[in-house]
């Protein structure tokens, strides 16, 4: 996977990737105000006095978000730092009405960690992270409303961000999603930030240089504010190819602001913002340092869920469960709740270790369940079969009460109807035929009624002995237990 | 030191938004620098070993809870602004 590379016409180069996403902190008011932050308002109907930069308005930090970006750093075994100072960041533009952005430059509020991405083949890669910082979000501007006007919309403004900053420790495309996939599970497992790309809620700048290998460093563009993970690849693959085609003209890279432009699939230069970057930054002289003490950092530490490396490895070294579905499972910390409730039902009515149904139980939720969620739409907390529902579905199979193919069957009936397991398979008399002297009788009548099948079997077809089970399991409407039935058919076949 | 040329000022000029006439800039880089000059005596205190003071007063910075007591006053908002429609803050076109 690391073995990315651009053919160019002169040789190959390789592409050195570092990203600076933008999380929107998960909090009921602003960072610096007491407006809300919710989604979707009105225009303008969440802003207060110090949003809109009213002269004489002072900003009050919201302890929440210093939490959340403290439980942030944590997770990702970042230091923390408990005196950190905001600045200023000036520039001017219709949305920003301050004149300047409140942001942390010389003293963020988190130091380096890391990142462990997981990548095919259940091989991982760590990559750094060089800060995190809290700062302002800006307001919303709309070009295309008005011939003559741009509008403006300040609910967003003053929504605290979390500025997560990697080091240029990205070598592929792959591992940049990698990265804001793996980013992206952590801060929803934590509840710093709901990780909604479609709404803004993260967001990429993307940092892209290339570099014929064991080079240093080339110049870098920045990519500005891509918002998914399929455009955050795809941006670094054509942004990779221009600069290469560039060097290879004997041209040489400008540093400069670009952006992607997913319909023509190019990034293009952003001048408007070229000047935008001599951003003066100076400490804020309205907010004095952000200070805490160990105590605050030990609450924010104790008030850390289960990470998803740690679940993972839990999943595969006490349940037995393989890379792939511990994975898979993990991804999401609502699919990883309901696995763990589903298996502690499974558990509860089986009498079994977690153990010895855990892979069954994996397998279950993972095609069955996730099958018929993905086909009906539906996420796991619509799902009409909850955990303890379907863990009496296999119970049902673990007993031998039903086969396995008729458990499907069942399934689709509780999912359309709501109905429990135990009830359909009583309802519609789908019992396993265990009894001996039944399914005898069934084969008998099988084997007489097809005597050229048996005179072949005889003359050597034994694979024909799988023609005769399906017949059997026809004549018992799948219900007879097949184990059962190959044990008795085989003896009566050999006459 | 202090080294503010006319470039310069018409540079920190343009990112204030502040506009100056060309005449003026001459006479404000020798007042700028003036000021300057008499900053920097400042670099002949030492320094070293004391951390940078943020306050006079021997304050710790104030924090609120993450309550919403606040916002829901979108005319207040639009109240000064030269132009608004529907809710939102019209400005001349921003040509991206």
């Amino acid at each position: 996977m690391s073995n990315y590379v651009i053919q160019g016409a002169t040789g190959d180069f390789e592409v050195v990737i570092g990203l600076e996403v933008h999380a929107q902190v998960t909090s009921n008011a602003k960072l610096f105000s007491g407006a809300s932050t919710e989604f979707g308002a009105e225009p303008n109907a969440q802003v207060s006095l110090v949003d809109a930069a009213m002269p004489g308005m002072l900003p009050t930090i919201n302890e929440e978000c210093v939490r959340q970006a403290v439980r942030t750093g944590l997770a990702i075994g970042a230091e923390i730092n408990k005196y950190s100072v905001f600045d200023r960041k000036n520039y001017f533009y219709a949305d920003l009405p301050q004149g300047y952005q409140i942001s942390q430059f010389k003293h963020p509020i988190v130091g380096e960690g890391t990142i462990v991405l997981d990548l095919e083949d259940g091989k991982t890669k760590h990559v750094g992270v060089e800060r995190i910082h809290l700062e302002q979000d800006a307001g919303k501007s709309m070009h295309d409303q008005h011939p003559q006007y741009t509008y403006v919309d300040l609910n967003r403004s003053g929504v605290a961000l979390m500025e997560i900053v990697s080091k240029p420790d990205m070598r592929s495309p792959e591992e940049a999603g990698a990265y804001l996939t793996k980013l992206r599970t952590i801060v929803r497992y934590i509840g710093a930030c709901d990780g909604n790309m479609e709404q803004g809620s993260m967001r990429a700048d993307v940092n892209v240089s290339v570099r014929r290998p064991g080079e240093g460093l080339g110049t870098r563009c920045e990519i500005k504010n891509v918002n998914s993970i399929r455009f955050v690849r795809q941006a670094i693959e054509v942004e990779a190819r221009r600069q290469v085609d560039i060097i290879e003209d004997g041209g040489s890279i400008d540093q400069e602001t670009r952006l992607f432009d997913p319909v023509k699939g190019e990034t293009r230069s952003m001048r408007s913002k070229e000047e935008a970057h001599d951003y003066r930054y100076f400490p804020d002289p309205d907010l004095l340092p952000l200070e805490f003490d160990d105590a605050f950092i030990d609450a924010a530490r104790e008030s850390l869920p289960e990470l998803p490396d740690a679940k993972k490895a839990r999943f595969m070294t006490e349940l037995g469960l393989n890379d792939y579905n511990a994975s898979v499972l993990v991804a999401e910390g609502e699919t990883a709740d309901f696995y763990e409730a589903f298996l502690a039902a499974v558990v509860n009515k089986t009498g079994k270790k977690p153990a010895e149904v855990a892979a069954k139980a994996a397998n279950w939720v993972l095609s069955d369940l996730f099958g018929a969620l993905n086909k009906a739409g539906l996420t796991i907390s619509e799902s009409p079969v909850g955990a303890v529902a379907g863990a009496e579905l296999l119970a049902l199979i673990e007993d031998g009460t039903i086969s396995g193919r008729i458990a499907k069957d069942v399934f689709e009936v509780m999912f359309s109807t709501g109905k429990s397991a135990e009830t359909i398979v009583e309802e519609q008399g789908l019992k396993q035929v265990s009894d001996t002297g039944e399914i005898e009788k069934i084969i008998d009548a099988v084997i007489a009624a097809n005597p050229n099948q048996l005179a072949q079997y005889r003359s050597g077809k034994d694979k024909l002995i799988g023609f005769f089970v399906g017949q059997v399991m026809k004549e018992t409407g799948g219900k007879a237990n097949p184990g059962l039935v190959n044990q008795l058919l085989k003896p009566k076949l050999d006459g | 030191m202090s080294d503010i040329d006319k470039a310069t000022v018409a540079k920190i000029a343009r990112l204030a938004r502040i506009r100056i006439e060309d005449d003026k800039l001459e006479p404000l880089a020798g007042e700028l620098n003036g000021i300057m000059g008499w900053i920097e005596q400042l670099n002949e205190v030492n320094t070293d070993d004391i951390a940078p003071m943020a306050s006079v007063v021997n304050a710790k910075l104030r924090w609120r809870e993450d309550v919403v007591n606040d916002g829901d006053k979108q005319d207040s908002v639009l109240k000064n602004a030269p132009r608004a429609e529907y809710g939102f803050f019209a400005v001349p076109k921003v040509i991206e």
